[in-house]
């Protein structure tokens, strides 16, 4: 090959390659992921968006759950279940 | 390395870079800024007729924000205690709906100025941080103070101290 590069002297990919990494991360900057700003967050701070509204009800899921399924736990909770009453 | 990979590797850093800029190049109200005029960001409700040579405290709260709404009794107490002596509390609502507003300053009977930001432009130019956030503004119009969040006593005795520090002055 006549103009093949000398051995250690291309230590960097192509111009091109660069390139188009580059464009992909433009790309990348241009899609979603927009920051919540503090006064925007009425939805959020809504009562329904809360995974435990209701404590008792759930306490009484969790004792069902207890009692007649052996199971405890499984709502980030650690601990196994017996069964035993 | 070649001048123009050199270029190229410039270029991909600078894009790495870009998703900071908006971190970089915040905007909103600082410490030092004029207050700019109210009158400009079509708030609905009465503004105080007088605010030029006031002590002003602007406070963004909303219905939904626990804090803000236990701000309110504080806000009271020293409009109460200030007004007289030159402090306007203007409290604004940033607020979705307006009647979630309504409703909840008909729970609390206040005499200061409430409004309500319909568009969210003065929460959006003054680019709060945290809800409740209010700016105290001295006499020459100037942000003096800004808090973020309401700490019930604690904040309480910080406004006690700023706004007898910023009474005290002179008006330009």
């Amino acid at each position: 090959m006549k103009n093949a590069p000398a051995f250690g002297k291309q230590s960097l990919p192509p111009a091109r390659t660069f390139a188009w990494i580059a464009v992909g991360l433009l790309l990348m900057t241009m899609v979603g992921c927009a920051p919540v700003k503090p006064w925007q967050r009425e939805q959020l701070a809504d009562s329904i968006m809360q995974p435990d509204r209701d404590p008792m009800g759930s306490a009484l899921i969790d004792h069902v759950y207890f009692s007649r399924e052996a199971a405890s736990g499984g709502r980030s909770v650690g601990g196994g279940g017996c069964g035993c009453n | 390395m070649c001048r123009h990979n050199r270029h190229i590797v410039s270029i991909f850093i600078a894009l790495l870079l870009m998703p900071l800029m908006p971190r970089l190049c915040a905007a909103g109200f600082k410490k030092g800024d004029a207050l700019p005029d109210l009158a400009g960001f079509k708030l609905e409700g009465k503004l105080p007729d007088k605010l030029k040579g006031q002590v002003i405290l602007l406070d963004f709260w909303a219905s939904w924000c626990a804090p803000c709404k236990s701000s309110f009794p504080a806000m009271e107490e020293l409009n109460k205690l200030y007004r007289d002596k030159g402090l306007t509390i203007v409290a604004v609502s940033v607020d979705e709906k307006r009647e979630n507003m309504d409703r909840f300053l008909k729970s609390v009977a206040v005499t200061f100025a409430t409004a309500w930001d319909a568009g969210q432009k003065l929460v959006g130019a003054a680019d709060v941080s945290a809800m409740p956030t209010s700016f105290l503004i001295d006499r020459a119009g100037k942000i003096r103070f800004i808090h973020n969040g309401f700490r019930g006593d604690e904040t309480i005795k910080q406004y006690k101290q700023e706004i007898e520090l910023l009474l005290k002055e002179k008006t330009p």
